[in-house]
């Protein structure tokens, strides 16, 4: 895509085009990765921690453990984005505090937060699931194509 | 006084009679907190929002501006200013406050260099006595409406550049003591086809270019004819490949006589990847640090070229390219200090 995108340019665009990007300071992808791989893990090492808690000291099983593990997750990211911490462990770590469930906690909090000098309803409620938004909504729609074409398979497909 | 196609020579010599500049609690920790008359140590100045916070960096660089002035407030014709916010609101509001004339402009963050040179013709037109020119922004103001919010944890690439907070303005005079601004070229939208709004430098540097070469055609000097040439906020990326461009079009330009106000004001440790940005960025650089240059007689003559991309979120979304924009002003130091 990136190359028919290329050709629609004038030659000059295209000539500054590389010109420029061999300047440019490029994204450090493997650095990234790793950084990821460790911050992500241990964001989920601590969801672990939380759950053999609930487990142990509480009357959770494994089944039901997860809602109180991502509720006391997202409240410790909301306290974190309140703070300001959140965005500079994001500036450090990428996917790794994006992808688990406190990424999305933080992408509601922030806007929430963002938004509340145009007050409750229009600033908050309305801007809140802004960036979450189209989590939410092709979240739920992959979900749905997902289990028709489980019911599909088992109905008729002899699953 | 028009010269070639599109560069202005003021005959009347307009004088920047006193600067104000005011900086945020990042830019105090920053490589010159010098350069800032006044610097807050909250980001909110005790205001409700960003925007408010905005509105009053700018009244108090105007305030301190007059203040440092043989004038008052009254007798100040023009104030013609910009911002980065959405109807320019922080500009226009503190005009409210400031309760002179006003003009409000938008060219990205190159509206400083836009405010000045137009208040210099101006002057050199006899169209007025006093005008103060400035420009503002502020971090997370200008944050949450081209990218995300403030807090949230996204990665920015290391071609991202950090918006200064900050205003400056300077206080410009037909008569007076002080380094005199001698001409001006307006810039052409070049448009280079880029589109990633998170490296605005690579975006810049070609229209930084074609105004410095058009520059120096038509004032017919060369380029040692100037002992800096400070750029607005190209960062890294955007100065590398403008010395470069100029290198391609045999502009033979010493690698420290070509400086950049976003790599000034910061310090190398500070997370602000590929150096500061913002219209604030040439205002305060150029007011409150590389005036004093011409001032105690460091440099004699600079060029000063604010670039600009006049982009917006929608038109990011909508994936159109990057126009951008450049405008050279030359300051030199007053007969006073030659």
């Amino acid at each position: 895509m990136a190359d028919k995108k290329k050709k629609n340019l004038p030659p000059a665009a295209q000539k500054y085009k590389a010109f420029q990007q061999k300047r440019e300071t490029k994204r450090p992808i493997l650095k990234n990765c790793v950084k990821a791989f460790f911050v992500g893990g241990f964001i989920c090492l601590i969801g672990q921690f939380i759950s053999t808690f609930y487990i142990y000291f509480f009357d959770f099983t494994e089944q039901t453990v997860g809602n109180p593990t991502t509720a006391t997750l997202i409240f410790i990211t909301m306290i974190l984005t309140g703070f300001g911490i959140y965005d500079r462990i994001g500036q450090f770590a990428g996917a790794g505090s994006a992808v688990p469930v406190t990424g999305f906690g933080n992408s509601v909090i922030s806007a929430a937060i963002e938004h509340r000098t145009e007050g409750f309803v229009l600033g908050v409620g309305g801007n809140m699931f802004k960036l979450a938004g189209s989590v939410i909504l092709f979240g739920v729609f992959s979900a749905f194509v997902v289990s028709i074409i489980k019911t599909i398979l088992i109905q008729w497909g002899g699953l | 006084m028009l010269v070639g196609h599109r560069t202005w020579i003021f005959n009347q010599k307009p004088v920047i009679i006193s600067t104000g500049t005011v900086g945020g609690p990042f830019e105090a920790k920053g490589k010159i907190p010098e350069a800032f008359h006044i610097l807050h140590d909250d980001m909110w100045l005790k205001q409700a929002s960003f925007e408010k916070a905005q509105q009053m960096m700018m009244e108090e660089a105007c305030q301190y501006a007059i203040k440092n002035s043989p004038i008052q407030k009254e007798q100040v014709t023009f104030f013609i200013s910009g911002d980065l916010i959405n109807q320019i609101t922080p500009t226009s509001f503190a005009a409210k406050t400031i309760g002179v004339p006003y003009f409000g402009l938008f060219n990205a963050c190159a509206t400083s260099m836009e405010s000045l040179a137009l208040s210099a013709l101006i002057l050199n037109s006899n169209g007025a006595e006093y005008i103060l020119s400035g420009s503002s922004s502020h971090n997370a103001a200008t944050e949450r409406q081209f990218r995300y919010p403030t807090e949230y944890g996204g990665q920015k690439p290391p071609t991202a550049q950090w918006t200064v907070t900050g205003a400056g303005c300077c206080l410009l005079a037909k008569k007076g003591t002080g380094p005199i601004v001698t001409s001006a070229t307006i810039g052409k939208v070049v448009d280079m086809g880029m589109t990633d709004p998170f490296n605005m430098g690579g975006a810049m540097a070609p229209a930084a270019v074609d105004t410095i070469i058009a520059h120096l055609r038509e004032r017919n000097v060369d380029i040692s004819y100037y002992d800096l040439i400070i750029t607005g906020d190209l960062g890294h990326i955007g100065r590398e490949v403008s010395l470069d461009l100029l290198h391609d079009n045999g502009i033979e330009i010493k690698e420290d006589q070509f400086v950049d106000c976003g790599l000034s004001i910061y310090r190398e440790d500070q997370p602000v990847l590929a150096g500061g940005s913002g219209s604030a960025c040439s205002a305060v650089g150029i007011y409150g640090h590389f005036i004093n240059l011409l001032k105690n007689g460091e440099a004699k003559r600079i060029l000063v070229v604010a670039t600009g991309a006049l982009h917006s979120p929608l038109s990011v979304q909508q994936k159109s390219s990057i126009p951008c924009i450049a405008h050279a002003v030359s300051i030199e130091a007053g007969s006073d200090a030659l």
